[in-house]
């Protein structure tokens, strides 16, 4: 095992093969990285990216395949084991206690801490702040997490890691909880820290790959299939390397010529759950065959927004409408059958319900119309067959209909609910964060599905976090901050600074029309 | 009588049948900040409350008689620590349900010490228990003396385990473990803690105290020992936890505030005060479900994966 203060120079894994029941996650890989290297490591969701770092951890134990770090042949038994020898790894779910402060979080995890019969916190305060001058990371030792911004947690994480002793650092997917500014800076950050050490990063966000890594390595269906200079390539060229095929994001470019204007939202209050007035005096229109993009910093009233169309909030003041349709404090019920179709902002508790088969969670709206029921029976056999025909269409991939829709990785439970509402022929349709944590060839798939609802004159609202996203798919571009629209452009003249800006709460300098 | 000495008559009774409901709910407390969700207290009171009584029945006329009531604590704490392990095994290795394998704690408990009572001792008889051991010079304080400074040995040592039980949650490793796994188990896994000895840990301590709560109740309170001696004071430990937020200090004022409720009721039945007697048994339940219907969940601080198994290849 590597001394304990040896710097890591390289680490190499070398035919690691691990199996699953009935899975190959990982296929005899190998990879090397060097000195001072950030590699890339990118591919779809199941490409087994995780499971190599789990090994690395020790995590799981490898089938064939061996470790070296320093040319030298490590085993790995426990996470303990990793750690010692200096590797630490930022995992995407966050590993912190929330109802602990900082400290008490890295004297968890430090056994050198652990004094008999008593917790030495003075001396983890003291390794926190050292830490945190050494790399610019400033966190509060004292501070619950609880208590934390996402972005201040991932840094206790870094912390953490690195009061462990880590030399040698894998990021599991660090963007995909952070904002588009927390982001930037992380990148700044791990290239100033790639001077000390090396570093893993897992990610499928291309234009974030380019941007920080000088390594790229692609996993496919367990085996690498690239491994090289990450200056070489393009965010185009790495996503036709990861899926196998080229992908093109789909761009709506028509524009202006949209229809008569359909569903407004006009000066609407609304509480949050802490009684403050998240949605305060929100004001906009879709027109028939739009999209709307909503830009902003997650927190600032989306969800309270989506809520509210939906039904599932209550309004304090102002309206929501369309022709012939008052939304305002409606049931649920009355809005879905006015012809709104949702794409709930956390598939997995509010999209379907996961213990329910395929087939259940795709009539869940309709389940009790003549269409699928019988007077108080259940009609399965039409259950059965508008399942197949949506698995079909939709390109569901699942064992069977029958399948737990729980059970489905997250691109597959997206496509399930985006079945559910487009078959019902939405006349609005509002989707929250739809792509969000999903892999490149979902995300396609995603934005080919809301474009052709677009063509065929669904109002649109897509509530997201992707700037990229927004621009492409959008007619016209809202940019919600604390709960009121700040501004309103057609998306031809939004740019990611003036987005940004605008994100952050700056109007002054905007370019573009007020509307 | 006098206002003061009504007073002071509830709370020398109050006080000390608080003992019996503080070592349980804080049993209750170590299990379930450790995310273990533990409704055989019950059970584990009743053993521990049959094996104090038993050596004490047995030694009454032998010359060993002076070790009778250490040897019956000793016993009521081993089997609790038994009994908590028990629980581990299902609940922890074997992932049970952790309401159910409960309830089965409690009858097995209930049920095995009821069943040895009847076929080693038949009828309900009295032992010595343990002796008053008045604090000189405090316990002649008036008013407050007899209240407080004239109980028997395990009563000090339960009071005093508060401030013992907050420093081991709050300032230890072992706390700081208990803590972790109770409430973001994954987490700890990924940091080297070793999830599974840690919940086993955290519930044979819950099944020491619990225990030592039933030996209390038949060698310190009752003086004998009969079927139903723990009459519920089992579940009602379980509330008391979730009245104190998993928090020793407030689990010390629950158990007071039910115990004088108790003692209080008594007192009125016995002067004779004209109020119905149905009703004034019901008073400290009554209170019990007030006081938690009014309780502000603070799921923040609490164990967030209460009642929870830990499954390591689970998908997140």
């Amino acid at each position: 095992m590597a001394g304990k203060l040896q710097k890591i120079r390289s680490l190499e894994v070398d035919g690691i093969t691990k199996r699953f029941p009935g899975v190959l996650a990982c296929d005899s890989i190998s990879l090397k990285v060097g000195e001072n290297e950030v590699l890339a490591l990118v591919g779809e969701n199941g490409a087994g990216k995780t499971t190599l770092m789990n090994i690395l951890m020790g995590l799981y134990q490898p089938d064939e395949g061996s470790i070296r770090i320093n040319g030298q042949e490590v085993r790995f038994k426990t996470p303990n084991d990793a750690y010692a020898a200096g590797i630490g790894m930022v995992h995407q779910h966050f590993m912190l206690v929330p109802n602990m402060t900082v400290a008490e979080n890295v004297a968890l995890g430090a056994p050198d801490f652990h004094r008999f019969m008593r917790l030495d916190l003075a001396g983890a305060r003291k390794r926190i702040q050292e830490i945190s001058e050494k790399f610019s990371l400033p966190v509060q030792p004292d501070a619950y997490i609880w208590q934390l911004s996402v972005g201040e947690q991932q840094r206790v994480e870094l912390v953490k890691t690195l009061c462990f002793g880590a030399r040698f650092l894998i990021l599991d997917e660090p963007t995909s909880a952070l904002t588009p500014q927390e982001t930037d800076e992380l990148i700044v950050l791990l290239k100033r820290m790639s001077a000390e050490m090396s570093i893993v990063f897992i990610s499928h966000k291309l234009a974030e790959v380019t941007a920080v890594s000088n390594k790229v390595a692609i996993l496919r269906h367990g085996r690498v299939v690239f491994s090289g200079s990450t200056s070489e390539q393009t965010p185009a060229s790495l996503a036709a390397l990861m899926t196998g095929h080229e992908v093109n994001l789909p761009v709506n470019n028509c524009c202006e010529e949209c229809g008569e204007e359909f569903f407004s939202v006009r000066n609407v209050r609304a509480k949050s759950d802490r009684g403050f007035y998240a949605l305060d005096g929100i004001d906009f229109s879709i027109h028939k065959g739009e999209i709307l993009g909503l830009a902003g910093v997650s927190g600032n009233g989306q969800r309270e927004l989506a809520e509210v169309i939906a039904g599932l909030r209550s309004v304090e003041s102002g309206s929501i409408g369309m022709p012939g349709f008052e939304l305002t404090n409606k049931s649920p019920r009355e809005i879905i059958n006015s012809g709104l179709g949702y794409i709930p902002e956390d598939r997995n508790t509010e999209g379907i319900v996961p213990s329910f088969s395929i087939k259940e969670n795709l009539v869940l709206k309709d389940f009790a119309s003549d269409e699928f029921s019988a007077g108080p029976f259940l009609n399965l056999k039409k259950q059965e067959a508008n399942a197949e025909k949506l698995k079909e269409s939709f390109d569901i991939r699942c064992p069977s209909v029958a399948t737990a829709a729980g059970s489905l990785s997250g691109g597959n439970i997206q496509k399930v609910i985006l079945a559910r509402e487009l078959a019902r022929n939405p006349k609005v349709l509002v989707a929250v964060y739809p792509t969000r944590g999903l892999d490149m060839g979902a995300e396609e798939f995603i934005h080919k599905s809301l474009l052709e609802m677009r063509a065929r004159g669904t109002a649109i609202l897509l509530i997201s976090e992707e700037l990229d996203e927004i621009m492409n798919l959008a007619d016209r571009v809202a940019v919600i901050y604390k709960g009121k629209i700040l501004k309103i452009l057609p998306s031809h003249q939004a740019t990611r600074r003036s987005l940004g800006l605008l994100m952050a709460g700056i109007t002054e300098n905007a370019p573009g029309a007020e509307r | 009588m006098s206002i003061l000495t009504f007073v002071s008559n509830v709370l020398s009774i109050g006080i000390p049948f608080s003992v019996a409901l503080l070592l349980a709910a804080l049993g209750e407390m170590f299990n379930q900040r450790a995310g273990i969700f533990n409704l055989g207290c019950e059970g584990i009171m009743a053993m521990g409350a049959f094996l104090g009584f038993i050596p004490a029945y047995f030694l009454q006329n032998s010359p060993l008689a002076g070790y009778a009531n250490l040897l019956g604590v000793l016993a009521a704490g081993g089997a609790g620590i038994l009994l908590g392990l028990l629980f581990a095994l299902a609940t922890v290795t074997f992932k049970a349900p952790q309401g159910i394998a409960g309830i089965g704690l409690q009858m097995l408990g209930w049920g095995t010490a009821g069943t040895l009572f009847r076929h080693f001792v038949g009828g309900v008889t009295g032992i010595p228990g343990l002796p008053s051991l008045p604090i000189p010079g405090l316990s002649k304080i008036p008013v407050l003396g007899p209240m407080l400074f004239s109980m028997n040995a395990m009563a000090y040592l339960a009071f005093l385990f508060v401030p013992v039980s907050y420093y081991l949650l709050f300032k230890t490793p072992w706390g700081l473990k208990i803590r972790a796994v109770g409430t973001y188990p994954r987490a700890a896994d990924t940091m080297g803690i070793n999830v599974t000895k840690t919940r086993y840990q955290a519930l044979a301590m819950g099944g020491l105290l619990a225990g030592l709560a039933g030996a209390y109740l038949s060698l310190g309170q009752a003086k004998m020992f009969a079927d139903d001696i723990v009459a519920g004071r089992g579940f009602i430990a379980v509330a008391l936890v979730y009245f104190g937020r998993w928090h020793p200090a407030w689990i010390l004022g629950g158990s007071l505030l039910f115990s004088i409720a108790q003692s209080f009721q008594l007192a009125i039945q016995v002067m004779g005060i004209k109020f119905p007697y149905e009703f004034a048994v019901m008073l400290p339940y009554v209170l019990v479900i007030v006081v938690l219907a009014l309780t502000r969940s603070s799921a923040v601080r609490g164990p967030a994966e209460l009642g929870k198994a830990y499954d390591r290849e689970k998908r997140i």
